[in-house]
């Protein structure tokens, strides 16, 4: 493939390898060929980003729909898709469709399921669905209660070197709540779970990942007691990471007060105290991505009792503006930001992706770091406007996203 | 609080004593406007224990009862309530209706919206159904009852009872037992019986225990004799068959055996302590049948009364704006 090669000049550089710099990149035959300052062939196409910001696009690992608009409209080219769909992503004619079906402006990679059907019993075929395009494997949104198949599942995806991607949830207690315990479910009259839920699930996992050397994934991390066990984990050497979504670090359960099915989640927003550890973990690096969970849900699965009501949210469009808020408070430089965003992510999935440094694919995200704007769910270009930031004035808009060197519009 | 908080009910303008145009629960109801209903019932006991008993001020207006959840009691109480008061009142059971159908909640509201209903009596299996109809439509909404989250009437029934019975509710000492987690009896009484400045506490085995539940300002216990030191109500709860057998307590003889009112428990209440119980009762299991008809102790039948009277007070208030009643316009 040759296409004419493409100069991006006058740019704030955010790479999460090379820090924050002035300058150009050059991106030839859809890749970066050079950064900072450089001698662009003589045909080359040029556009003035005007002091803007220029990173790598986002990799949202752990999407539950394909949404193309609203990937797009939040700089994210590349998704790791939740094996929650139907069918379940399983079986190789289902990976192969998923991977290929987002292309050229989306490249899904998918999450096959770790067990057939999901259902925690039978290992699920990782190495024909890695063969079909698979890039991890998954429990889904579902907790593996058997200990014997979880171990079996880390130990097979050790051999294949796939990560496994665990929601990390005590399913017995976890069954039926749609809440965290603690005052706003008590007042609602919720059905709710301790948060104990979390850091029991994690410290299973996380043993039978150190004893079987498996790379462990836990999608979301919501509590002080899971943080604390994740960052001893890592000190020992263990192979987890761990990710949030915005919503986790900058809600907590008070926001259900009002029965706003919006904030029905899973995880379901926590506590106070777990928020601020949170914040915590974000600032000293124990948390390695941040994603947008992307799950749109309309008015019939929405606008019903809260506890009836599926949990999710419309997260794609804003989770670029929502972190780059937490940069701005001061939680994380802008440049470890775009690790979260992008190069771990690629890394868990064992992508060629997610910085600015030469010979990367040339997924870019060129945005303006200060316009203001207003969410609104009613304007999203989502399948469905489920945010639970409606209303939240933000800032950052993305104003050029290019995938492979080809500009999406 | 403010000073005018205080203000009698009737030096105050009309609607301005009772601004809400539905009763979704006791949460979000000041002090005063709990009482002011509490006020507003008092007349109707009266005229319930005469032969004449209706009255035609709600004449001419449609009252829907629509019950998702079964109910006999707090659906006749409200039927009644409503007919005493003159209104048309159809009921609308979940048996019969669409929601079988696959019908959504917020559609069956509409429809009921669009037949014209005047006021909408609603129980719903979920908690915050009701608040979600009341948001859909165009007239008051009373809350009979939504999943574990409220039961509004339910509390000033039970109020007006304490009020009557011991002369006021301030600086009672009550105590709720039994299964805190799943009622929404439990959670309407300790927001009213707080507000209303007596002392609550709350009596469960752990496991049917509401996490965080003395940040409501109640007390917490297990050991329900310990509980009943001192108190001037005892509020039994029903508590399910479903849950009875394994799975939040071992068996109904066991909970009976640490949780059952009996008339050796209720001697370490004080001697006059008021007997309560929602209804209906489990005999034999959370209350014995000595305890429950107490002639002297036990409210458990004026609490039936009490009820049609909160209600019709309800309707009343909730519908004077729709009537044009001189100051609630």
């Amino acid at each position: 493939m040759s296409t004419r090669a493409l100069a991006l000049r006058n740019a704030r550089l955010v790479c999460p390898q090379g820090g924050i710099s002035e300058g150009g990149l050059l991106v030839v035959d859809g890749a970066i060929a050079a950064t900072g300052a450089f001698e662009a062939p003589a045909d080359a196409e040029t556009i003035d980003c005007k002091g803007l910001t220029l990173a790598p696009a986002i990799v949202d690992v752990g999407v539950f729909a394909i949404d193309v608009p609203a990937f797009h409209a939040g700089g994210i080219v590349r998704v790791g898709l939740m094996p929650d769909q139907s069918p379940v992503l399983d079986d190789p004619g289902v990976v192969q469709r998923a991977a290929l079906i987002g292309r050229p402006g989306l490249w899904i990679h998918p999450i096959a399921a770790a067990t057939r059907g999901l259902a925690g019993e039978e290992l699920g075929e990782m190495a024909i669905n890695r063969d079909a395009g698979a890039k991890a494997v998954g429990t889904g949104s579902r907790w593996i209660a058997d200990s014997g198949v979880m171990r079996k599942v880390l130990a097979y995806a050790r051999d294949l070197d796939l990560a496994v991607v665990t929601h990390a949830e005590d399913g017995g207690l976890a069954r039926g709540a749609v809440a965290t315990s603690g005052e706003t479910a008590t007042r609602l009259g919720l059905p709710s779970a301790p948060s104990l839920a979390e850091p029991l699930a994690i410290a299973r996992d996380l043993l039978l990942a150190e004893e079987t050397g498996a790379r462990l994934h836990l999608r979301d991390v919501t509590t002080a007691a899971g943080f604390d066990l994740v960052r001893a984990a890592k000190s020992r050497g263990v192979a987890v990471t761990c990710g949030i979504t915005p919503a986790h670090l900058l809600l907590s359960d008070i926001a259900m007060s009002d029965f706003r099915t919006f904030m029905h989640l899973s995880p379901p927003l926590r506590a106070e105290s777990d928020r601020q550890a949170a914040l915590a973990a974000l600032a000293d690096g124990t948390i390695d991505i941040l994603h947008s969970a992307h799950d749109p849900r309309g008015p019939e699965e929405k606008r019903l009792p809260f506890a009836d009501s599926r949990a999710g949210m419309a997260g794609a469009e804003t989770l670029l503006p929502l972190a780059l808020g937490l940069a701005r408070d001061g939680d994380i430089p802008l440049d470890r930001l775009f690790a979260l965003l992008a190069r771990n992510p690629a890394a868990l999935l064992n992508i060629t992706a997610g910085t600015l440094e030469p010979g990367m694919p040339a997924d870019l995200l060129l945005f303006d770091p200060d316009a203001p704007w207003l969410i609104d769910g009613d304007r999203f270009r989502a399948k469905a406007g489920n945010t639970p930031f409606d209303g939240l004035p933000v800032q950052g808009r993305i104003r050029r996203l290019f995938k492979g060197g080809a500009e999406l519009t | 609080m403010h000073a005018s908080d205080h203000r009698p009910a009737a030096l105050i303008e009309g609607g301005a004593v009772f601004p809400h145009r539905h009763l979704t629960g006791i949460a979000g109801l000041q002090p005063h406007e709990i009482t002011f209903l509490l006020d507003e019932s008092e007349q109707w006991i009266e005229a319930n224990r005469s032969r004449a008993k209706s009255d035609h001020r709600l004449d001419g207006l449609t009252q829907i009862n629509a019950f998702f959840e079964n109910s006999t009691r707090t659906l006749l109480s409200f039927e009644i309530a409503g007919k005493r008061l003159g209104a048309d009142v159809v009921n609308m059971h979940a048996a019969q209706s669409s929601v079988k159908k696959g019908e959504t909640l917020i559609d069956t509201a509409m429809t009921l919206n669009a037949m014209r209903a005047d006021v909408i009596v609603i129980r719903h299996m979920s908690s915050g159904a009701v608040r979600l109809i009341a948001d859909k439509v165009d007239c008051p909404v009373l809350n009979a009852g939504d999943g574990s989250h409220e039961h509004p009437t339910q509390a000033l029934l039970d109020a007006l009872t304490i009020r009557r019975r011991r002369g006021a509710v301030a600086h009672q000492r009550v105590v709720i037992c039994g299964d805190l987690l799943h009622s929404r009896v439990a959670r309407s009484n300790i927001l009213a019986l707080t507000a209303l400045a007596a002392e609550v506490r709350v009596c469960a085995p752990s496991t049917l225990m509401p996490a965080a539940i003395e940040k409501m300002g109640v007390t917490a216990f297990t050991d329900f004799d310990a509980a009943l030191e001192g108190c001037d109500v005892v509020m039994m709860l029903r508590l399910q068959n479903e849950r009875m057998n394994g799975g939040f307590v071992p068996s109904t003889r066991e909970f009976h055996l640490r949780y059952g009112l009996t008339m050796e428990r209720l001697a370490k209440a004080r001697p006059d302590a008021l007997v309560m119980h929602p209804g209906p009762m489990n005999r034999g299991v959370e209350i014995d049948s000595a305890v429950a008809d107490h002639v002297e102790r036990s409210a458990i039948t004026e609490q039936v009364e009490m009820g049609v009277a909160v209600r019709m007070a309800c309707l009343d208030v909730l519908t004077r704006r729709a009537r044009g009643v001189e100051g609630w316009a």
